[in-house]
């Protein structure tokens, strides 16, 4: 209850930071932060349309956000979203295309999904195994595995898959690609429902299953953990490839419900900006689900008041929420 | 009559909870003052007042002179002359004693550190208190005794009103407590004032001067003259003190043989660890392991619970092999572990105690792949009640307990356990109050008398002879020395094992 309400306590300050940070960035910018601010949330929560984007921004973060906060409750740090997405949004949308004509819809999404899943998940499951089996930083693996992914992605593309002059494959069958919300012409698909759903899978997982038992003792106390028997290694491999499966998802939700095909540079940044997130929501599920959302208003909310401000006054305040969320959670360590 | 060099008086709350309720305590130089009580009676946070790591909400501090207790701090308590010896050694294990010492206010000869200097320093301040060491020898080399000497010479070198010392010999074999008291009583003839932290009753009798009891956070007695061991205990508990320990009735002739190592090998750090080791402890039989810490028990310990590799030899529970086995199987065959460290190996100090029953309990709360909580919760609520744990609260973070409310929990989960055939159990009530104390040996009776094999690996000599039918001596990662039956009932049973726990051979005693 207690640790409830400074979860509480500690988005209130990252918000209020955030906030008294962007105004100053409009005062030096020659903007109104109180006719900024009136704009950004009103652009955002304010009209269906904006609302869109914001829910169309927030369901891959809600994803890459989990992506973080289930290893880090099993005590490892997952970095690797950006690898771990391109790899399954690439091999999502090669086997979307390739499905046999007159699948039924949901067969389809089902079969592209689960393709995405598993490709996440065996980087995510490399990068535990690098961690725990041979001893190297998860950190360090993440990274090297980021760049080789990004650059044997693009490869694969100029030398095959990609159609024509272009960098984005074969479109993917009407039958794989997910319905629109039909929020006046937003890029909001019905993947929104699957990250709610998915944030809610996750947090019962946590709390009701042996291995969301094993996830926070591991984190908390490893070598308790491990005294008591419990199977550590295995259950942090596991963390680490049920991470790469959801950043995955991510990489489908792209694919599946907005480019029909995997582009270079698709869903770029959304795996880090995951951290973010995570962090934000201290690594709570179903907080994960508002702090993603914080997220997409002030992605999209940036972009509306482009002409106030300038748009690199987001990637400040997204990095603002990160410190001051990083800054409260090293204190409730100590 | 002179002021005493320490007169405290303290009020602290934490919380709901009242550590200090205006526990009083008065040192005069020149003496050997005991400070008694069980754990949470206030003993280590009143001392942290004194020495300006805690603050007190009211009271009042004389050290010589009045304190203003709001503004005391540790920097202000080392220049009144006050230093504390803590129970775990601060000493960086790479640097030399000399360094070590030096640490903080070392003494400078043209602009550069004079090594020599600090050198003269530490052996002058060891030699007032009757003690000899070698300024370079590295502190992680030494034994844990010798630390604890050198870390008092370190101290007393600056403290020269009063010298706190936190449960000193907790971690000491018998003659290297004999040589620590010697520096203790040494610092107090050179005029200054010494508070001994203690619960153990035959080390305040031998050393103190005068006694003070904390209980509650008060003080309810102190003595100057002679007090008994019995009169302290009643103090402290309030009452009479449970009867002391007992050993569990003899294994039956030709029981089964429920957890053995042969020929144990096991490296340990620098070298050390345990070598060739074996030992057999038969169902109902209790086995007790005595040694000086570091002589390789740790090794022992971990290796028998699955925890560090195993270069040679086996380990059997049951007679089943389970040398390679993983923890889960072991414990599936039946091994409870109460490990030596509970803070790192027994609990999740940010977890509730109901996950910490959960943690070793998953077999009886689990359901398939779920946790069935209600579970959880009924068990934690069944061992809270039947091992008196408080608070009374499944809920509670473990790691808001005390620390005999801990060891009860750990305790609690691993003895409870169905199907128990072997129970290794490391230091089980090192600080842990007497009642504490009392219930765990308790338990241990029962497990042993119930058919558990029990291998109990501690310090306190008292303690091993009072609960084992058997007990080994462990020197430098051998078994040096047995006594068992009428040998282990003889007068001289404590000072066999006294010898042999510092390397006298079993030859060399007899």
């Amino acid at each position: 209850m207690t640790a409830r309400v400074r979860t509480l306590q500690l988005t209130a300050v990252a918000l209020l930071a955030t906030m008294a940070v962007g105004s100053l960035l409009m005062i030096v910018a020659g903007a109104s932060p109180l006719h900024a601010w009136a704009q950004l949330l009103g652009k955002t929560l304010g009209e269906r349309q904006g609302f869109g984007q914001v829910l169309f921004r927030a369901t891959p973060l809600v994803f890459t956000g989990l992506a973080v906060a289930v290893p880090l409750r099993a005590g490892l740090f997952n970095i690797g979203g950006e690898g771990q997405l391109t790899a399954a949004a690439l091999a999502c949308a090669v086997v979307a295309a390739a499905l046999p004509p007159g699948l039924p819809a949901p067969l389809a999404v089902l079969i592209a999904t689960a393709v995405a899943f598993l490709a996440g998940a065996v980087v995510g499951a490399a990068t535990g195994a690098m961690r725990i089996y041979r001893g190297a930083h998860e950190v360090i693996v993440a990274i090297g595995l980021n760049a080789i992914i990004a650059g044997v992605a693009l490869w694969l593309g100029n030398r095959s898959l990609f159609v024509g002059e272009s960098t984005r494959t074969a479109t993917i069958p009407a039958a794989a690609q997910l319905p629109e919300l039909g929020l006046a012409g937003s890029n909001a698909s019905i993947s929104v429902f699957a990250a709610l759903a998915v944030a809610g899978l996750v947090a019962w997982l946590s709390a009701r299953t042996r291995v969301g038992f094993t996830w926070r003792m591991t984190g908390q106390g490893l070598d308790a953990a491990r005294a008591a028997g419990l199977p550590v290694d295995r259950a942090r491999v596991w963390a680490m490839a049920v991470a790469g499966g959801l950043a995955g998802l991510a990489g489908a939700h792209f694919v599946l419900g907005h480019k029909h095909a995997y582009e270079d540079g698709l869903g770029r940044g959304v795996g880090f900006l995951g951290i973010a997130v995570a962090l934000l929501a201290q690594g709570e599920a179903l907080a994960i689900v508002g702090a993603a959302l914080v997220f997409g208003v002030l992605g999209h909310g940036g972009l509306a008041i482009s002409g106030d401000v300038p748009k690199e006054m987001v990637d400040v305040l997204q990095a603002v929420v990160v410190l001051v969320a990083a800054a409260s959670l090293g204190r409730r360590r100590r | 009559m002179t002021a005493p060099a320490l007169r405290v008086r303290a009020s602290r709350r934490f919380g709901d909870c009242v550590a200090l309720a205006d526990a009083a305590l008065e040192v005069a130089a020149g003496t050997v003052h005991a400070l008694c009580g069980e754990n949470g009676a206030g003993k280590s946070t009143l001392m942290r007042v004194v020495y300006g790591l805690e603050r007190a909400d009211a009271g009042s501090l004389e050290l010589g002179d009045r304190v203003e207790l709001a503004r005391h701090d540790v920097v202000g308590a080392q220049a009144r002359g006050v230093g504390m010896v803590h129970q775990h050694g601060m000493l960086v294990p790479t640097l030399t004693l000399a360094d070590n010492a030096a640490l903080g206010h070392e003494p400078v000869r043209g602009g550069r550190y004079d090594r020599a200097a600090a050198a003269r320093a530490l052996v002058a301040a060891a030699a007032k208190l009757g003690q000899r060491l070698d300024p370079d020898a590295l502190a992680g080399d030494l034994t844990v005794g010798e630390q604890q000497r050198a870390e008092l010479a370190m101290v007393a070198a600056r403290a020269t009103r009063l010298l706190i010392l936190d449960e000193p010999t907790a971690l000491l074999a018998p003659r290297e407590v004999d040589a620590l008291f010697a520096m203790v009583r040494a610092f107090a003839d050179g005029g200054g004032a010494v508070v001994l932290v203690t619960h153990k009753l035959d080390e305040v009798i031998r050393v103190a001067d005068e006694v003070t009891v904390l209980r509650g956070g008060r003080t309810v007695a102190s003595w100057s003259a002679e007090v008994t061991a019995a009169e302290i205990a009643r103090a402290m508990i309030g009452g009479e003190p449970p009867p002391p320990a007992t050993r569990p009735p003899p294994p039956a002739a030709g029981a089964a043989i429920g957890l053995a190592v042969d020929a144990l090998d096991v490296p340990g750090p620098r070298g050390g660890g345990a070598a060739a080791v074996t030992l057999a402890v038969a169902a109902g039989e209790v086995v007790g392991v005595a040694g000086v810490e570091g002589n390789g028990q740790r090794e022992l310990a971990l290796a028998i619970a699955g925890l560090t590799p195993i270069a040679r030899g086996a380990v059997t529970i049951g007679g089943v092999d389970v040398t390679r086995a993983s923890v889960a199987a072991r414990r599936a065959h039946g091994l409870a572990h109460v490990p030596e460290d509970r803070h790192r190996h027994g609990l999740v100090a940010t977890a509730t105690v109901a996950d910490n029953v959960a943690l070793g309990r998953l077999a009886e709360v689990g359901r398939g792949p779920l946790i069935d909580r209600a579970a959880v919760t009924a068990l934690a609520a069944r061992l809270i009640a039947e091992h008196d744990l408080r608070p009374a609260d499944p809920a509670a973070l473990a790691g808001a307990l005390s620390g005999g409310n801990q060891q009860k929990l750990v305790v609690a989960r691993e003895l409870d356990r169905p199907g128990l055939r072997a129970v290794l159990a490391v230091h089980p009530t090192r600080g842990v109050d007497l009642a504490a104390a009392a219930r765990i040996h308790a338990r241990l009776r029962a497990v042993a008398a119930a058919g558990a094999a029990v291998l109990m690996i501690a310090a306190d000599l008292d303690e091993l002879l009072a609960l084992c039918h058997r007990v080994v001596v462990m020197h430098r990662g051998a078994v040096v020395g047995e006594l068992a039956g009428a040998a282990l009932a003889a007068a001289d049973a404590r000072a066999r094992l006294g010898g042999w726990m510092v390397g006298v051979t079993a030859e060399a005693a007899s």
